[in-house]
């Protein structure tokens, strides 16, 4: 089942500080305010994860919060780095699936040695291949 | 002396027959320890990385990696003739087979290839298909004129000079940069004792 084209789906990479790492619209968005809706919802759930993170062993942390009819998905990362990502539609396995290999991903721009931790992702490299990942994942 | 044509280039000519120096570099590997390529990977990247912070300028981050490559050859010659067993080059072209085929394999555990040999102005350059060096880097885009691991460079040098060839050592291409290979171009500027006939009969 194909998601709708219009339907929001953001993932982002926030740091320690809850700074924004990197965030990738993943299905085809038009309008440019949904983005940033997008952003606001994943933002307000950031407390949730703080608290979840401490009452589970995994990295996965499936649904944490909602929003109307939309739901957040974290992942934290062994140093703390979450990882996001905004969806309507339930899909657990394809969102854990997509995480461990954006994880994958990640941890080879950690080992570039002009990488510096918690900054901004600028790599193109890195961008195609999420969206590729999206793509086979998720059925976007 | 023969020039020796490519077939022949990985063997080199002695009086009791003929040595496949890919064979002494494969078997050198073979016996020498070893250590985890990701903590070498990453402590030469942490240098790198490091000299740009120190220095901030990309030709001075060259420098530096080339004379710590220097420092490296002076020294590391004694331990690749006494492992290695490398019979004596006959002409400056062996020593870009020697270096590629057993200096290369047993120290970075790949080989090089040596191509574009060029007698008049002995010179030659060497092709890297795989270098560890630069496994996971991204060059950024304020430091597109490093020659990341230019300290290779540095290592050649060394190397020949306590042979008695002064040469010249540098970076033609980089993939890195978006080159479509990784290309060092050795010159030889002076033989810097009369002992070593090069290139002469």
């Amino acid at each position: 089942v194909q998601m709708p084209v219009d339907s929001p789906c953001l993932f982002v990479i926030v740091g320690k500080n809850d700074n924004l790492i990197y965030q990738s619209q993943l299905s085809a968005q038009k309008k440019e305010s949904a983005t940033h809706f997008s952003q606001f919802i994943v933002h307000s759930s950031l407390d949730v994860v703080d608290d979840l993170v401490w009452k589970t062993n995994t990295m996965y942390l499936k649904a944490v919060d909602r929003f109307s009819n939309s739901n957040i998905s974290a992942f934290v990362t062994a140093g703390y780095i979450k990882f996001l990502i905004l969806h309507e539609k339930k899909d657990e396995d394809g969102i854990k699936n997509f995480f461990n290999e954006v994880y994958e991903l990640y941890l080879k721009i950690l080992q570039n040695p002009f990488y510096q931790l918690n900054s901004p992702i600028t790599s193109s490299v890195f961008d195609e291949k999420v969206k590729s990942i999206a793509k086979k994942k998720l059925d976007l | 002396i023969e020039k020796l044509n490519s077939e022949q280039s990985t063997k080199v000519g002695m009086s009791r027959g003929s040595v496949n120096l890919s064979r002494v570099g494969e078997n050198t590997f073979r016996d020498i320890e070893k250590l985890n390529s990701e903590l070498f990977t990453l402590t030469y990247g942490a240098i790198v990385a490091q000299l740009m912070k120190d220095y901030e300028d990309v030709e001075e981050v060259n420098n530096q990696l080339e004379k710590m490559g220097h420092n490296i050859g002076l020294r590391l010659i004694e331990e690749f003739l006494a492992r290695s067993n490398v019979p004596r080059c006959q002409d400056f072209r062996e020593t870009g087979e020697v270096i590629a085929k057993v200096g290369f394999k047993m120290f970075l555990g790949v080989i090089a290839q040596v191509t574009s040999w060029d007698p008049k102005k002995n010179e030659y350059s060497l092709i890297i298909e795989e270098n560890p060096l630069v496994e996971f880097v991204e060059l950024p885009d304020s430091c597109n004129n490093l020659w990341f691991s230019n300290v290779l460079c540095g290592v050649i040098r060394g190397c020949l000079e306590m042979l008695q060839l002064r040469v010249e050592c540098k970076f033609i291409k980089d993939v890195l940069r978006g080159d479509d290979s990784t290309e060092i171009r050795v010159t030889l500027k002076e033989i810097i004792a009369e002992e070593i006939p090069v290139g002469e009969d």
